[in-house]
């Protein structure tokens, strides 16, 4: 049930069964999905062992949106989110030891253990951040487009913010811009209702997020973000819109969070019905569990093969974050500043 | 009965100005709000408009003639009231307005009494420890010539930011600009600084080199989240992966009666922040080498300049790549009595205080930090085991400033060679109020600086 804007509307394909060509596509969704969350479980674990410190915001419940559009992108393709970023990391296919390392504060961290969960990045993955300013990554996401159009590399930068940071005005001072000169990217707004503790309907007076664009006339789709196929196709058509030269495009995925916006949340806004409600009903990692098995795809042992694999790496990842070292005293005063001339 | 026209100030920073086209001839009636003349300043072309109707008796400049003064008289217009309005006990002097002086007022910051400033070019020029051909450039095109040059050399440089490219830059600083390089390196932004700032910064972390003008840093107020937070953090929390390599440049400090949300001078603020590069010089020789460098740092740079200074001409090193580094102060008087350390137009001050001090006996070295971050203290800390006296001008406010980091570092390193408590001359500790009478009272003058020093002596 894509909704569009009137505007300049493309429509996404819906997801349907029969679409799937590639089913080594959809397991490879599943390996990524399941890794997130038993990931984001461990992660959890840690926290709540001392290991980890800070702020610590989990993916669970959203991993479709991070899976389904690494799917979508193509070799040079930048991704800029905000700090809820582990599953964008692990989708982008960074080292789970690096991720959970810096996690723990690690030398051996995506960051060298100078970032810590809200600010991990890694060149190599064309990833930027892990930002930990609400909204801020929306303007650097669209100077990623802005280079990628200077360049005329045909790179498009995918941008990932919230429903809370859809709020923010640097997000429209984006907007107008990059509809105004054509920039490639394409929009990714993580619709999971809560803005920490308000929902969507207490912080906003429009909740069609896609429609947020209207009046720069930038085109914009509401998607299932609980349905990887879904977020995948209407990645594909959004990212054709921009690479082809026609500006920006908003994707609202419909999304929840299974758990606090941040470990220390008691989450007393929301029922624990409506969560279990979700889970038992729009799981996006159980749905696409019955599609493999409804489509022959894999059977039970071959998910379980999956899962093993994956316990395994998240297993060694937390070990590795565990007794890695933690960063030499005299990193405090490297990387302050840049000695390479350009 | 006659009124005369004068020559309209089309900013308050206006001087002078080439009556460029008249639109009216004698004998032609006009009325208030015509447009009867073309002014032509090196900031901008402006129309002015009548105010006063009447018949045009003469026109006492000649089209093309430069360098008319403010207020003087360039026509004359018959009375053409309305017999029905009466007219006033004393008729005001018939004026002009500059038709686009009100919108671009509020943008545009002005300044005035820039002569005042102004320091021999020969004491300057001495300083220049280079013994080559100079020419003689304003700060504004040594700053347009410095940017001009660097896209030149690196096509990743580009500039962006509000009228930089069509207006050709609110203060005509990157005049020229979109003619050589085209739209796709001068770039206009909408107004919306926290916006394209974090375009900017972003393009900057894919690799690019821009140069983000504001067209007055009291506008990267907007902006700073991005600055700071992005620009200045993004090395450290990535762990060195994402450079940043990006320069923020536009006028700083105060200009003159523009008030207080226009007038605020931000040097303690960036300098505060590790991973900023702060830049604040003062003639066009160093604006010209440090923006050079500035543009190839591959940090984060904040460059400061200063509105009252983009007209003042100075002495320029006449080679093909004049660089200046970051992170030197320069001696720009020496002198045995007192160390005084200032940045960007207050060095100007500084050196005329000297000059004034001289004639009282009292021999000043003055040291332009030119760079606040990194800040060259080594220097001012070798001046003052020498003067044994410190005072220090800033236009920012004096808690928690410049001169509060400088007088730390002077006590940290030369406590025992310290005859005087150092003294600060900085803005008032009140926002920067609009009068003329208590601006002044505001802002560092001269003669507040030469009455510092005469305290840190005991004169």
């Amino acid at each position: 049930m894509a909704r569009q804007n009137a505007s300049k509307g493309v429509k996404p394909a819906k997801a349907k069964p029969t679409a799937v060509a590639d089913g080594e596509a959809l397991l490879d969704f599943y390996r990524s999905m399941l890794l997130i969350r038993r990931f984001e479980e461990r992660a959890g674990q840690l926290y709540g062992m001392g290991l980890i410190g800070g702020f610590c915001h989990l993916y669970i419940g959203q991993e479709a949106i991070a899976a389904g559009m690494q799917a979508v992108r193509r070799g040079g393709d930048q991704v800029i989110t905000g700090y809820r970023e582990h599953g964008h990391m692990l989708a982008a296919g960074i080292d789970p030891r690096a991720v959970m390392a810096e996690l723990t504060g690690r030398a051996d961290g995506v960051s060298r253990g100078k970032g810590g969960s809200m600010h991990m990045f890694s060149t190599q993955a064309a990833f930027y951040g892990g930002h930990g300013i609400v909204g801020a990554q929306v303007s650097l996401g669209t100077g990623l487009a802005l280079a990628n159009r200077y360049r005329g590399d045909g790179n498009v930068a995918f941008v990932y913010f919230g429903d809370g940071a859809a709020n923010q005005g640097q997000v429209y001072e984006s907007f107008n811009m990059a509809e105004l000169w054509s920039l490639p990217v394409v929009y990714v707004i993580e619709n999971n209702q809560y803005a920490m503790g308000t929902s969507l309907a207490r912080s906003s007076s429009e909740t069609h997020l896609f429609r947020r664009g209207a009046s720069f006339n930038i085109p914009g789709v509401e998607v299932d973000g609980m349905d990887v196929v879904a977020v995948r196709d209407a990645g594909l058509a959004a990212a054709d819109h921009a690479r082809s030269g026609k500006g920006p495009f908003i994707l609202e995925m419909k999304t929840y969070r299974y758990r606090g916006h941040s470990m220390s949340d008691p989450g007393k806004y929301r029922t624990r019905e409506e969560i279990d409600e979700v889970r038992k009903t729009r799981d996006p990692i159980e749905h696409l569990q019955e599609r493999l098995e409804t489509l022959g795809l894999a059977d039970e042992a071959a998910l379980k093969a999956i899962d093993a694999t994956v316990k395994a790496s998240v297993a060694d990842a937390a070990e590795f974050a565990r007794t890695a070292p933690e960063p030499d005293a005299a990193e405090l005063y490297t990387d302050v500043y840049s000695e390479a001339r350009a | 009965m006659s009124t005369e026209v004068l020559m309209p100030a089309l900013s308050p920073t206006m001087e002078e100005g080439a009556l460029a086209k008249w639109h009216v001839k004698v004998g032609d009636t006009v009325r208030s709000g015509d447009v009867i003349a073309e002014i032509e300043t090196d900031k901008a072309t402006m129309e002015v408009e009548a105010v006063d109707e009447g018949v045009v008796e003469a026109l006492l400049v000649a089209e093309g003639t430069e360098a008319v003064k403010v207020n003087a008289p360039i026509a004359r217009l018959s009375g053409g009231r309305s017999p029905a309005a009466p007219e006033p006990a004393q008729a005001p002097p018939a004026t002009v307005l500059p038709a686009l002086a009100e919108t671009v007022a509020a943008r545009q910051v002005p300044a005035a009494k820039a002569a005042e400033a102004l320091v021999g070019g020969a004491a300057v020029a001495a300083a220049i420890p280079y013994g080559g051909s100079v020419k003689t450039l304003s700060v504004r095109d040594a700053l347009r010539d410095a940017m001009a040059e660097e896209m030149r050399r690196d096509d990743g440089v580009f500039l962006m930011g509000e009228e930089v490219a069509q207006y050709q830059g609110a203060y005509k600083v990157s005049r020229g600009l979109l003619e050589e390089f085209g739209d796709r390196r001068v770039i206009d932004t909408p107004i919306t600084e926290h916006g394209f700032t974090g375009l900017g910064v972003g393009a900057a972390m894919a690799g690019l080199k821009p140069i983000v003008e504001f067209m007055t840093f009291n506008f990267a107020m907007q902006a700073i989240d991005q600055i700071i937070n992005s620009a200045a953090k993004t090395l450290y929390m990535s762990g060195g992966q994402i450079q940043c390599q990006v320069v923020f440049r536009g006028p700083n400090g105060a200009a003159a009666r523009v008030g207080a949300q226009h007038s605020q001078d931000y040097a303690a603020w960036y300098a505060h922040v590790p991973g900023l590069r702060v830049v604040a010089p003062y003639d066009a020789a160093d604006a010209k080498g440090l923006l050079k460098s500035a543009i190839r740092d591959p940090n984060p740079v904040v460059f400061l300049e200063n509105e009252m200074l983009y007209g003042q001409e100075f002495d320029v090193p006449d080679v093909d790549d004049w660089l200046v580094p970051i992170g030197l102060s320069k001696v720009r008087r020496v002198g045995g009595s007192v160390t005084l350390v200032a940045y960007s137009r207050m060095v100007g001050f500084a050196l005329e205080a000297a000059g004034i001090l001289a004639g009282e006996g009292i021999d000043a070295e003055v040291i332009d930090l030119r760079t606040l971050r990194p800040l060259d203290h080594e220097t001012v800390v070798a001046s003052v085991r020498k003067t044994n006296r410190l005072v220090t001008v800033e236009e920012g406010w004096g808690p928690m400033g410049v001169g509060a980091e400088l007088a730390a570092r002077v006590v940290e390193h030369a406590f025992d060679y310290l005859d005087a408590p150092p003294l600060r001359v900085c803005q008032a500790d009140v926002p920067l109020p609009y009068a003329a009478n208590l601006e002044a009272l505001s802002l560092p003058s001269v003669d507040k600086i030469v009455e510092a020093v005469r305290t840190v002596c005991y004169r």
